[in-house]
């Protein structure tokens, strides 16, 4: 594990993944608010990364130079751009984030740095109820991100929310980005959002899922 | 048997018949054909079996097979390349001309003759014979490459230079009025400048109107007579023959009627250039060599030698490489046919007694053979060298992939699958670039595959993939037809050098890579980061531009021959790529953008 840096500040690496760019609004205010922030590093994927193949050593030592991992992106089909699910398959390896490799060298690189989300979704908080157009929960569609920070042992943070993007205007905009920097920067002072898992909600399992059959 | 005159019939059943026994063997036995068409002449010549005697006039008239020669090269020539080549042509064959007469000058002199007769033999001695070095170097394809080009200037400056000589040649006789010389330099260059200003002003349109006529025959009729007559003014005024036609040439060069004019006149040029070469054979003085073998093939072996000597030095003075300074050396180390000029104009104008010019006429004859012979050396030599015939013995037949071009395209092929231990079979034909590729440790085999007999030892039967990466157009599209008809397993992948040949390409079926458009695109790409485009958008823009590409180029394929069908589909395709490209300039996601269900 390296060590913090002399400074107060936690290192805060944002690893954003948007491949829509130019026609983004709120991820575009986001990243111009908080690119310049000394203590942040604004990483982006899809323009690092266009032809899509990733320099794993290079994101793995990125990584182990952070105290908080920030993964930044609009909701695409209840999970992340397809470039970010690449870079997590491909730097979170087996033998340096978790587990054993075959040389017996376990994986721990990340453990206790936190890991939140910072998500942009077009469907308001009603949407995403039981019952509601989008049938479940945020916190139960987010749950593989979950899992993949307990299982590399970082703490899994409350993420922070920008909902109902639809209906969002200039001023509405304005007003979360204020909120989105607000919450920057209690990050670097160490202000963390809580910790948050899943694991009380009911189990559901393929025993008990069928619908009635209508014959 | 009467000893008038024989018919031309006759005549002409005698050069025709010596061609076609002497060539074919000459060249199968690696000779080529200028030594088959020399030797063919001193059979048939006074000295062998005495069937023509009249040498002097067959002389005059084979002379205009050199001349159709240069008229082609002057059409194949771009003015421009005329213009770039200014340096080689003036300077090194300056250069060349000058020394090698003050040298030859000098060892005379040493020999305590007559100053003005070693100066005359040195003017000759100067002299390459253009017929028998391009010949040369186009039958073995080096005119392209370096020394071929140097050899190629350095011709052009001694055609040149033959006025200049010629007129020196009278100022040593001193009887002859110098004002007659020069109203015949000022005619001359008079004629050079009608000859150019009347080319560009009435050449074309007098060409456009025979072309209209629809007829092949007087097409070729012009054509002929135009370099006939170019040629008889330029000899009026006591200019080379040669010169006028390589200006009318050049004239013609930039026309459209190139490609007809050189189609049209090449059998002739063949026909006629063996003819010059049988009379030369016919005019070697074979008694005087068998009379004083030692002195005639001595002299002649040492003056090649000192020209290969001299030659070499020059190339490597104007920073020629070693190959192409030896090819540059050798091909002009024979004594030209100018020397024969140059020499009975001497012996007309008495600075030479007979018997002189008789001994260098025979010399500049013998020293024309070696040529032949000294390329023969060389290319066994280069073979030793490079071991093509030993080397396919070695290779393991049952490589799976053959690849041919070891240039920078090949290269990058072969590296990889190197690296994937799937090592290929590499050809290439350029010794010059085996030899560097070896000095980097990396095996290439030296061959020609539009040769059956090549690609076959290289194991093209049991092959399963032939990657073809070379330069020349021609020899890949024939190469590739070939392995598509006789080895229909093997697959095959081309590089295309640019839209003819992957159109040609596409309709074969044969999978090609145009060779620049990817790292063309690539610059495209990285220029629109340059303009502030984010990385991934350049991409897409990118992808999206070869897309269309592709998909025009297949469209293309289908009308290409037909020019207004290209010219409206070219301008819609420019619309299309336009509406296409917009798509990505906007800023907001649209409503019924894919965008539109996630944030944005």
């Amino acid at each position: 594990m390296t060590e913090k840096s002399d400074t107060d500040h936690l290192r805060v690496l944002i690893v954003f993944a948007h491949p829509s760019y130019e026609t983004s609004r709120i991820n575009r205010a986001f990243c111009e608010a908080v690119k310049d922030i000394p203590g942040i590093t604004l990483h982006d994927l899809y323009q690092t990364y266009p032809e899509q193949l990733i320099d794993v050593p290079r994101e793995q030592a990125l990584l182990e130079n952070c105290d908080v991992l920030i993964l930044q992106h609009p909701l695409y089909w209840y999970s992340c751009p397809a470039l970010m699910k690449n870079w997590i398959d491909s730097v979170i390896t087996l033998g340096w984030a978790y587990g054993q490799d075959s040389q017996g060298k376990s994986g721990d690189a990340l453990k206790g740095k936190s890991f939140i989300q910072v998500i942009s979704s077009g469907g308001s908080e009603d949407v995403y109820q039981r019952g509601g157009y989008n049938n479940f929960t945020l916190a139960e569609l987010l749950r593989p991100f979950e899992q993949t920070a307990d299982l590399c042992d970082m703490p899994y943070r409350q993420p922070f929310l920008t909902q109902d993007l639809r209906n969002l205007d200039a001023a509405g905009i304005h007003a979360k980005v204020e909120a989105y920097l607000q919450w920057i920067h209690d990050l670097l002072r160490g202000k963390l959002p809580p910790v948050i898992n899943s694991h009380h909600a009911p189990q559901a399992d393929y025993a008990h899922m069928h619908t009635v059959q209508l014959n | 048997m009467e000893h008038h005159a024989p018919s031309i019939l006759l005549q002409g059943i005698v050069y025709l018949g010596a061609a076609v026994l002497a060539v074919p063997v000459s060249r199968r036995i690696g000779l080529g054909s200028v030594l088959g068409y020399l030797l063919a002449g001193i059979i048939i010549g006074p000295w062998g079996l005495a069937l023509i005697h009249d040498v002097e006039s067959v002389l005059q008239f084979a002379e205009f097979g050199v001349v159709m020669m240069l008229f082609l090269i002057g059409l194949e020539l771009e003015p421009d390349k005329l213009w770039n080549l200014r340096v080689p042509i003036f300077g090194l064959g300056g250069i060349q001309v000058v020394l090698t007469m003050l040298l030859v000058m000098g060892i005379g002199l040493l020999f305590h003759l007559d100053w003005r007769v070693v100066l005359v033999v040195g003017m000759g001695v100067a002299m390459s014979s253009t017929a028998i070095a391009i010949q040369t170097l186009s039958e073995r394809g080096m005119l392209p490459q370096p020394g071929g080009q140097a050899a190629f200037s350095v011709l052009l400056f001694q055609d040149l230079a033959v006025i200049p000589l010629m007129l020196a040649l009278t100022l040593l006789v001193p009887q002859a009025g110098m004002k007659l010389d020069w109203m015949l330099a000022a005619r001359g260059l008079g004629l050079i400048v009608f000859i150019v200003v009347g080319g560009n002003f009435l050449l074309r349109p007098v060409l456009r109107y025979i072309a209209n006529t629809g007829m092949r025959e007087i097409f070729v009729a012009f054509a002929l007579f135009l370099v006939m007559g170019v040629s008889l003014l330029m000899q009026s005024v006591g200019l080379s023959m040669a010169l006028g036609a390589f200006l009318a040439g050049v004239l013609l060069a930039d026309s459209e009627y190139r490609q007809e004019l050189e189609l049209d006149i090449e059998p002739f040029k063949g026909l006629l250039l063996g003819l010059f070469f049988i009379a030369v054979g016919m005019s070697v003085d074979v008694g005087l060599i068998f009379q004083k073998p030692l002195l005639v093939i001595g002299l002649a072996l040492g003056l090649v030698l000192l020209k290969i000597v001299l030659l070499f030095g020059f190339a490597k003075g104007f920073k020629q490489g070693d190959t192409d300074s030896v090819i540059f050396a050798l091909t002009l180390s024979q004594i030209g046919e100018f020397a024969f000029v140059i020499y009975s104009a001497a012996a007309q104008m008495h600075i030479f007694t007979p018997e002189q010019a008789s001994l260098l006429n025979a010399v500049v004859a013998v020293s024309m053979l070696t040529t032949p012979l000294i390329m023969l050396l060389y290319s066994i030599s280069i073979k030793h060298r490079l071991k093509p015939a030993r080397a396919f013995d070695e290779i393991e037949t049952h490589r799976k992939v053959i690849v041919a071009g070891y240039g920078r395209f090949g290269q990058v092929v072969s590296r990889l699958l190197n690296g994937i231990d799937v090592a290929p079979t590499v050809i290439e034909y350029d010794p010059n670039q085996i030899e560097v590729v070896r000095r980097f440790g990396f095996k290439g085999y030296y061959g020609d595959i539009t040769r059956p007999d090549v690609l076959e030892a290289a194991g093209i039967a049991t092959a399963t993939l032939l990657v073809i990466a070379i330069d020349d157009v021609e020899a890949s599209l024939a190469t590739a037809k070939y392995v598509q008809t006789h080895y229909p397993q093997v697959q095959l992948l081309v590089r295309a050098r640019n839209r003819t040949d992957t159109y040609q390409y596409m309709e074969l079926g044969i999978p090609s890579v145009r060779e620049t458009f990817h790292s063309a695109l690539t610059v495209a790409q990285e220029a629109l980061k340059i303009l502030g485009f984010g990385a991934f958008q350049a991409r897409r823009i990118a992808w999206q531009f070869q897309q269309h590409d592709e998909k025009i180029l297949k469209e293309a394929l289908l009308i290409r021959h037909d020019q207004q069908k290209l010219i409206t589909h070219s301008a819609r395709s420019r619309q299309d790529l336009s509406d296409l490209l917009h798509h990505e300039l906007r800023q907001r996601a649209e409503d019924d953008d894919k965008d539109s269900g996630f944030d944005t």
